[in-house]
């Protein structure tokens, strides 16, 4: 997290390498400011981000960072249930807002000219939020409606639930965002409101303003709008339970009749992106590309899908966007009349094979090539690009993270992608599962 | 050398957001069309090109023919097998992606300007010179068998299934342009070729160019992209009859959420009343937490994490569509609200209040879509393919400013036909009967 730094009016710097325009403040309630420009169109995303996710919630109420998400739509002091929506739709705007494991954040996509209206609602519910029972109730069936339709109607979404409640021993990463369906049954006003009252303020905030606007305009309306908060006095220190060494693999066999195509997972604990420290990450970027990024060219897709036909499907990937441990995912779906059993042999073989081999520089020439070119394309998205830092800052990052993680990509080495295999494939912290629809395919 | 530039240059005035945009229309000497916005800032271009047809023109027991060989444009073609064509295209960090719809083959390309005449190069080759090497073929049959077993246990597709075969019965739109199994496992490379030559013709081509480039080397690169596709391949089909009367159909399926979908007939783009409708739509479902359905069955009721409706005007068929998901000891419910609202809408019409607030959101959030290149030359070609011409970015919005309530609320009472609405849910509903 960033320190924050008392009794100092303003923090201002712009980077501008050949990256985007990208401008920061802080406030002196502690609140970052993050501003990037981009006047192809007359468009504005103003983002808020709050550093506290599903994996902050206490034991006992999972779920509650994301029904509070949901919360946040009913009414504040001023303004009627439904009107925050109502009124950025009547401004031809759209809005919407999304909960992970490391935040919560609230967006608003519309012209640029209306930037202020959206800053004056979005701050205005940050400390105003007026919830009765009846909204309670009622939004909590709809969020029960929203994990019938993305999990128990999913056998996909339901295994996942199981196999990442196994990687994570302690931590809370192995909790579902949306929560334990018998805990979001019993979630309740208190809940909510004691989450609200300790985590949405300023210095436990990040705005991003992305679009045709110019940064010490933004910077005055943020002033105005959010500057005038006080800051949470008794925000606690970000300090999450941890995973103990892990010392023993473990296999899980999920049965669903509503399962066609059987298939198998292997998820190890992954170095994450830290400040300062992303090059393990970078060279585990490399890794997934080499192991199974693409299925004409990495190892998996050529040995199980090309030279064999073990296999209809294969990968291998790695996003270390976390605040804590990253995952390191495998996906294999065999082909017909092929078991589970001899596509995970297959599977490990060429693991085993590739760490033994030598890295062709040819493919390294090429996914150091299409890294840089995914930056470039990256620029056509503003709002990707808003949900870039935001998410960084969230999980511990800063801006310069953000700006020199492109360069450390490009300069990951054959070595470098060795001795981080080395160190992450170890079955001892790794999920194996297999998704069948009767124990009779579990061979 | 003979080419034809007209340009267009557009300033939208819309309510809230203004936004510039130029267009402009460009003829190869070989006679294809091209849109063209030059946006030189990012050194990058994207391209769009559609087929108008797509998988409806499967012929008699090759259905899923068109489906199959869109996949396997990217598995090899001139002298390059499918690892070759990929290794190829990702050290050019190009990126193509090829997909059959039930009225489009839809193709995007996105590639950068310091390589842009390789990227381009084997582009031409997936298009016009694609292989279909029996091993890919074999290979890429088995994906898609996987996902039409996938498809028979999702609740929401078989929703869709069953809708579409009561509603257009024989007609290709009755069926899944996946094909069977049956009919996917028989197809052959020569069903691929001739998939290829029916369907990817020059007299179906659309084409749309956005980013690092000018209309100019756009009109120089499209006869070597595209010239060498046949003129003409088979005829469309005909005209989509609509079967499917008012009522309910249960399909029994073991799973806590009942998906729902439901509909009737819907409006042609080229109605006259289409603003009305969209605007009516919008108002009913379309309109997110606003609309009324989200109000009622989500909001005040709790029934729902989302409901919504759509036109689907289709080349061959028009419908208006709705889709649900709730519990299956609430979906009863949700029908039943869902019903009542459908036939307020059609009784009574929307109030004035409600139409100011649509019109006030689509006409702001019109000029918002286009932000980036690829959202550019998306929205571009989609144009084209209704046969809009580049002006409409600029009227778009004095169409949806000039309906009135009556009108709106006259379509609303000719468009939706409550008893003619019908939803066939998939899963375990209680307290719910099918009709037939």
């Amino acid at each position: 997290m960033k320190p924050i730094l008392a009794g100092l009016a303003l923090i201002a710097s712009t980077f501008s390498a050949q990256a985007e325009e990208v401008t920061t403040y802080m406030l002196d309630n502690g609140m970052e400011v993050v501003v990037i420009e981009d006047d192809r169109a007359p468009v504005v995303v103003h983002m808020l981000w709050y550093k506290i996710g599903s994996a902050d919630e206490p034991v006992g109420a999972s779920g509650v960072a994301h029904f509070l998400e949901h919360l946040l739509f009913k009414g504040t002091d001023v303004l009627e249930p439904g009107e925050f929506s109502a009124t950025v739709a009547a401004n031809g705007g759209s809005d919407n807002a999304f909960t992970s494991y490391d935040y919560t954040a609230y967006f608003q996509r519309v012209a640029a000219d209306r930037l202020e209206l959206m800053m004056q609602m979005e701050s205005n519910r940050m400390n105003n939020l007026v919830i009765t029972e009846a909204d309670v109730e009622t939004e909590r069936q709809v969020v029960l409606e929203e994990r019938n339709q993305r999990t128990e109607n999913s056998p996909g979404a339901l295994a996942r639930e199981q196999f990442r409640a196994a990687l994570f021993q302690n931590h809370r990463y192995g909790v579902p965002i949306i929560g334990w369906k018998h805990e979001m049954e019993q979630l309740d006003l208190a809940d909510a409101l004691s989450f609200y009252d300790l985590y949405y303020s300023p210095n436990n905030a990040v705005l991003v303003v992305a679009g045709d606007v110019v940064p010490t305009e933004v910077l005055a309306l943020a002033k105005t709008y959010y500057g005038v908060i006080p800051a949470e006095e008794n925000l606690p220190v970000r300090e999450r339970p941890q995973e103990p060494p892990q010392r023993a693999e473990r296999r899980i066999t999920y049965v669903d009749e509503r399962v066609s195509q059987p298939y198998l997972v292997r998820s190890y604990l992954a170095q994450e992106r830290d400040p300062g420290a992303q090059q393990e990450a970078a060279a585990l970027v490399y890794l997934a590309e080499l192991l199974g990024g693409s299925p004409f060219t990495s190892a998996l897709g050529q040995a199980l899908q090309f030279d064999t036909q073990t296999a209809i499907f294969t990968s291998a990937s790695y996003n270390g966007s976390t605040l804590d441990s990253a995952t390191f995912d495998f996906v294999v779906a065999p082909s017909e009349g092929v078991t589970l059993s001899q596509a995970e042999a297959a599977m490990d073989a060429e693991i085993a094979r590739f760490l033994d081999a030598p890295i062709d520089p040819a493919r390294m020439e090429s996914i150091r090539t299409q890294l840089r070119a995914s930056e470039i394309y990256a620029k056509d998205d503003t709002q990707g690009l808003a949900r870039r830092y935001g998410a960084a800052l969230t999980q511990s990052l800063t801006v310069e993270d953000v700006q020199a993680w492109p360069d450390i990509l490009q300069a990951v080495t054959p070595d470098d992608i060795k001795a981080v295999a080395a160190k992450t494939l170890n079955r001892d912290q790794s999920v194996t599962g297999w998704v069948v629809a009767s124990q009779e395919e579990a061979r | 050398m003979r080419r034809l530039i007209i340009a267009f240059c557009l300033a939208f005035l819309g309510t809230t957001a203004q936004a510039e945009i130029d267009i402009k229309e460009v003829t190869s000497p070989g006679g294809i069309n091209a849109w063209v916005v030059e946006e030189p800032e990012i050194p990058f271009i994207a391209l769009e090109i559609r087929f108008r047809g797509g998988a409806a023109l499967d012929l008699p027991d090759k259905r899923g023919a068109i489906n199959l060989m869109t996949g396997l444009l990217e598995e090899g073609a001139g002298d390059m097998n499918a690892q070759e064509f990929q290794t190829a295209r990702e050290a050019l960090a190009a990126s193509y992606s090829f997909r059959a719809r039930d009225d489009t083959i839809a193709i995007s390309a996105r590639f950068l300007t310091e390589n842009k005449d390789e990227a381009l190069a084997l582009l031409r080759k997936a298009l016009v010179d694609p292989r279909f090497d029996q091993e890919a073929l074999d290979r890429v049959r088995a994906q898609v068998l996987s996902g039409i077993a996938s498809d028979a246990k999702d609740p929401g597709t078989i929703a869709g299934r069953v809708f579409d075969a009561a509603a257009f019965g024989d007609h290709p739109y009755g069926s899944s342009s996946d094909g069977t199994v049956e009919s996917v496992t028989a197809l052959t490379r020569q069903d691929m070729f001739a998939a290829h030559r029916n369907a990817m013709t020059r007299d179906r081509l659309y084409v749309s160019v956005v980013g690092d480039t000018t209309a100019e080397a756009v009109g120089g690169m499209l006869d070597d992209l595209l010239g060498a596709l046949p003129d003409t391949g088979v005829p469309s089909p005909p005209k989509a009859g609509f079967a499917l009367e008012g009522g309910i159909t249960v399909v029994d399926f073991d799973t806590p959420q009942s998906v729902a979908l439901f509909g009737h007939r819907g409006i042609k783009r080229d109605d006259p009343d289409f603003f009305a409708a969209y605007i009516v739509n919008h108002v009913l479902g379309a309109g997110g937490f606003e609309s009324r359905l989200m109000q009622e069955v989500r909001e005040e009721r709790g029934l729902t994490y989302g409901i919504s409706t759509f036109l689907m005007p289709m080349f061959h068929a028009e419908l208006m569509l709705g889709q649900v998901a709730s519990s299956n000891d609430t979906i009863a419910e949700a029908i039943d609200v869902t019903r009542n609202e459908w036939a307020r809408m059609a009784n009574e019409g929307m109030t004035a209040e409600e139409l100011a607030a649509a019109k006030t959101y689509l006409t702001g959030a019109y000029p918002l879509r286009f932000d980036g290149n690829a959202e550019i030359a998306k929205i571009m070609v989609g144009m084209q393919m209704v046969d809009l011409s580049p002006d409409y970015v600029v009227n778009r919005n004095d169409f949806i400013e000039a309906v009135t309530l009556q009108e709106a609320n006259r379509v609303a009472s000719e468009l939706m036909q409550p008893d003619d609405l019908h939803f066939v849910v998939v899963g375990k509903p209680e307290g719910l009967e099918g009709t037939q």
